[in-house]
């Protein structure tokens, strides 16, 4: 705690226009200096950074960046996304994420060996659902890949779309409102960081309002209270939900491994 | 600023300090203002703007993927404004759809707003904003484009700049801020003019009847400096949108206060 409060300190730069926190416009000049270097959704123009979309500032290590309030998703590396197979091409997938960018998933994406010849929908069918990453985002398009642990195919389940720049609050601090959500009602969710949400479980109608109100209310304070208490009053009593088999560190993170052996069994 | 010297040196010799225009605004006062950011719950962005009772309410839709192949860029994405009269707007019904002058306005609109509007990052995508006139009593184009403006940064949308918009003219030997209602039947001319705060750039510039050429820097710098006061209304009016998100997205980062789970 002393030293976040250190580092707070030391942020502290009598050039610096708008603070930490604070809310800006886009065209808003945020700094006039060249000690800083501009990050995500900023830019530089002469000596000065500015914003280029509505948010609140971020500044760390000299770089200032924006968090978005709103908008659509910008993929990023790295990131865990849920799409739609749209189209089989001879050499991979199009995939439909929600997004104006059309992403691709190559056949070196995939894990495990393809013999030539084998007909791609045996992998991949259109209307399939996959949790996959983003492993590059370039102006001709996003490439996915299933070289991951937490990348699989989704199957059954319900689909729910919420506002990309409430993904963080949906998941909350270290994934504390998604395990809440899921230890509660026993239904399985992987959030994509592209706004989609998958729920699977007896309870997904639950979830479903829980979510929506979430996207709803995620400016009010005292998220993480209301939805407990949502989900108490809402919930028959004495209900138990069913064990998930290996709830380890119940991220949403962590737990694609584990379900994607227990569909292949299927 | 040299706008407002000569103003006052001419009235102070001819008529006193308060000469009023016909809806008593001084010379340089704008209507009333109202601007809100975000009434429209279905599109992404959405603004409503009032110059008195001139009332613009735009709608943002997208970036989304625009289909017609022909009509994709490469290199950027397509910005499509539509400017509309609703039937209502006028003294006579307007005939609904679009006519020769909404679809120049959409033009002159459009042209004015990529000028602000960082393109170049969603390539091969489209970005639809649709005006609607509610009630036009002079300026309409300068509303259409003050609320467009705001609407795609309450969408979200990179830009380099917000656009503020305001119009300026002459009566008589007087330049006038904010050209409203009959005032537009007996001026010398009306001059909308589209600014850049930050760039301090023009992106629209058009004039209706005839100024003589020693009066049009002056009458530009007069509508530019109604601008900036727009300007700062439309700040005003994201902000105050958006003031509860920011407070919850504060509170998720831990800094202002805990919480809790």
């Amino acid at each position: 705690m002393t030293e976040e409060i250190q580092v707070q300190i030391k942020e502290k730069d009598p050039n610096l226009l708008k603070q930490d926190h604070d809310f800006v416009v886009p065209g808003d000049k945020v700094i006039s200096s060249i000690e800083y270097i501009p990050g995500r959704n900023c830019f530089r123009d002469g000596d000065s950074i500015y914003s280029k979309r509505l948010g609140i500032v971020n500044i760390e290590n000299h770089v200032i960046s924006v968090v978005p309030l709103a908008g659509i998703y910008t993929p990023q590396m790295g990131d865990m996304i849920i799409g739609e197979i749209e189209d089989i091409h001879t050499a991979g997938w199009f995939i439909n994420i929600d997004t104006p960018f059309s992403a691709f998933l190559s056949l070196s994406g995939v894990r495990g060996f393809i013999r030539s010849g084998t007909d791609l929908s045996k992998i991949y069918n259109v209307d399939d659902l996959i949790y996959a990453k983003v492993v590059s985002c370039t102006k001709q398009g996003i490439s996915l890949s299933m070289q991951d642990t937490r990348a699989r195919k989704l199957f059954g389940g319900k689909l729910l779309n919420i506002s990309p720049v409430k993904v963080p609050r949906l998941i909350g601090r270290q994934g504390s409102m998604i395990s809440m959500i899921k230890s509660m009602t026993g239904c399985n969710v992987i959030v994509g960081q592209n706004g989609v949400v998958w729920i699977h479980g007896e309870k997904d109608t639950l979830v479903t309002e829980v979510i929506n109100k979430i996207d709803r209310e995620a400016h009010i304070e005292g998220l993480t209270d209301r939805v407990e208490k949502f989900l108490q009053d809402n919930l028959p009593k004495g209900f138990v939900p069913k064990e998930q088999k290996e709830e380890s560190d119940s991220t949403e993170l962590s737990e694609g491994k584990n379900e994607s052996d227990e569909h292949e069994a299927d | 600023m040299r706008v407002m010297n000569m103003k006052q040196t001419k009235k102070d010799e001819k008529r006193s300090d308060d000469m009023k225009r016909i809806d008593g605004r001084k010379p340089d006062e704008i209507r009333p203002i109202f601007m809100q950011a975000g009434i429209l719950k279905r599109a992404k962005g959405s603004a409503i703007v009032k110059l008195g009772r001139t009332t613009a309410i735009a709608g943002v839709y997208g970036p989304k993927k625009l289909h017609s192949k022909h009509q994709q860029d490469s290199n950027k994405a397509v910005l499509k404004v539509t400017y509309n009269m609703v039937p209502f707007s006028t003294d006579e019904r307007v005939r609904p759809g679009p006519s020769r002058r909404s679809t120049e306005i959409s033009m002159v609109l459009r042209e004015a707003l990529e000028a602000a509007v960082i393109l170049e990052e969603f390539p091969k995508a489209v970005i639809e904003v649709q005006i609607d006139i509610l009630q036009a009593e002079a300026s309409t184009r300068v509303a259409a484009l003050n609320a467009a403006s705001m609407a795609l940064a309450d969408a979200g949308i990179p830009m380099r700049d917000l656009v503020s918009s305001c119009t300026a003219g002459k009566i008589d030997d007087e330049y006038i801020l904010d050209v409203a209602g009959k005032e537009e039947d007996v001026t010398l001319c009306d001059l909308p003019v589209a600014y850049m705060p930050r760039e301090k750039k023009v992106t629209l510039l058009q004039m209706d009847g005839d100024l003589p050429v020693k009066d049009v820097k002056n009458v530009i710098q007069l509508a530019i400096k109604g601008c900036e006061t727009l300007y700062q209304k439309q700040k005003e009016a994201l902000k105050e949108r958006w003031i509860g998100s920011v407070q919850g997205l504060a509170d998720l980062n831990g800094t202002k206060s805990e919480v809790k789970g």
